[in-house]
């Protein structure tokens, strides 16, 4: 297989963790929409959490996206 | 035909200046940063001038960044964690000020390129290491082994635990690097795209970038925080090893 091939074919196949990534982003918003509807006085507390691990998780998406830009543009 | 859309985060020399062969220039970035720290410098010093009881709107500004940090630090180092605040609020407004100032239109975000936040990252990381070795000693490796552990799980879960430690650098950069590149990229594509598809198609595209920044902007906060609360934590883990 030429390389250019072998390079688009891995940069495809780099992103497919964000499937992971979107299962997750969905349980932790779910729980906190939950939370916060069962008990709205919590709103503020669980609000700064649930961004703070929004932000952890979307890491994972972009660790992604770096590798498939990677063997795109570098190699 | 369209350039690039990682073009722009190409670096160009300002000043050009040579050491022998090193090429030292003054370049977009470092231009960038200096009007960072300045900003920053500004608008700290010059909001408290009045030093009002009741904030006026610059002041309230001041003061609502340094509540935030402090009860960050606050909550998560304890009483004695209030001599890293200094360090946590530079390491926040470093963050703050690249990730805000990229986003004003023909200016260059300093946090998008991987050797300035991992600059930063492994600063973070060598002062929680340095810390926890200087406080605890040798002791400081027990971190890596969690009580209440079975003795033949011991090997495995002390090289994931290292490995998992010695990684914390590497996500802490390239999370604020990648997240600066993927957002400013997404950006330059939809306008590519107007630029394109002409005046009157053009619109659409024009659209989705408008809600893209306000996405931008939310993200620039977001992971200042993020980076801050890392770094307490990370300080956290080292000085309670637990």
């Amino acid at each position: 297989m030429e390389p250019q091939a072998a390079k688009l074919i891995g940069a495809g196949l780099a992103v497919l963790p964000l499937l992971g990534v979107g299962i997750g982003l969905g349980m932790l918003f779910s729980s906190v929409i939950n939370a916060m509807g069962r008990n709205p006085s919590v709103t503020d507390a669980v609000k700064g959490t649930a961004l703070f691990y929004f932000a952890l998780v979307e890491a994972i998406a972009l660790f992604a996206l770096v590798i498939a830009l990677l063997l795109l543009f570098v190699f | 035909m369209l350039a690039s859309p990682l073009e722009q985060f190409v670096i160009k020399p300002i000043i050009p200046l040579h050491i022998g062969n090193t090429d030292i220039s003054f370049s977009q970035s470092a231009l960038w940063m200096g009007i960072a720290v300045i900003l920053a410098t500004l608008l700290m010093t010059l909001s408290m001038r009045s030093k009002a009881l009741v904030p006026g709107r610059w002041q309230n500004v001041s003061e609502m960044l340094y509540e935030f940090i402090f009860g960050m630090v606050n909550d998560n180092l304890g009483n004695e964690g209030k001599k890293y605040f200094p360090f946590v609020f530079s390491v926040y407004m470093i963050v703050l000020m690249g990730n805000l100032l990229g986003m004003v239109p023909y200016s260059f975000t300093y946090t998008s390129h991987i050797i300035v936040t991992g600059a930063l990252a492994l600063t973070v990381f060598i002062l929680a290491t340095g810390v926890g070795i200087v406080r605890h000693g040798l002791h400081f490796f027990s971190l890596f082994l969690p009580k209440g552990l079975p003795w033949f799980l011991a090997p495995l879960i002390v090289t994931i635990e290292v490995i998992s430690y010695l990684s914390r650098p590497i996500s802490l950069s390239v999370r604020l690097f990648a997240n600066m590149v993927a957002g400013h990229t997404m950006l330059k594509v939809f306008a590519g795209f107007s630029v394109m598809l002409g005046i009157i198609l053009g619109i659409l595209p024009m659209v989705v970038n408008v809600a893209l920044y306000g996405l931008e902007i939310l993200i620039a906060f977001i992971q200042a925080y993020v980076f801050a609360i890392l770094t307490c934590i990370y300080l956290k883990d080292a000085i309670e090893l637990h």
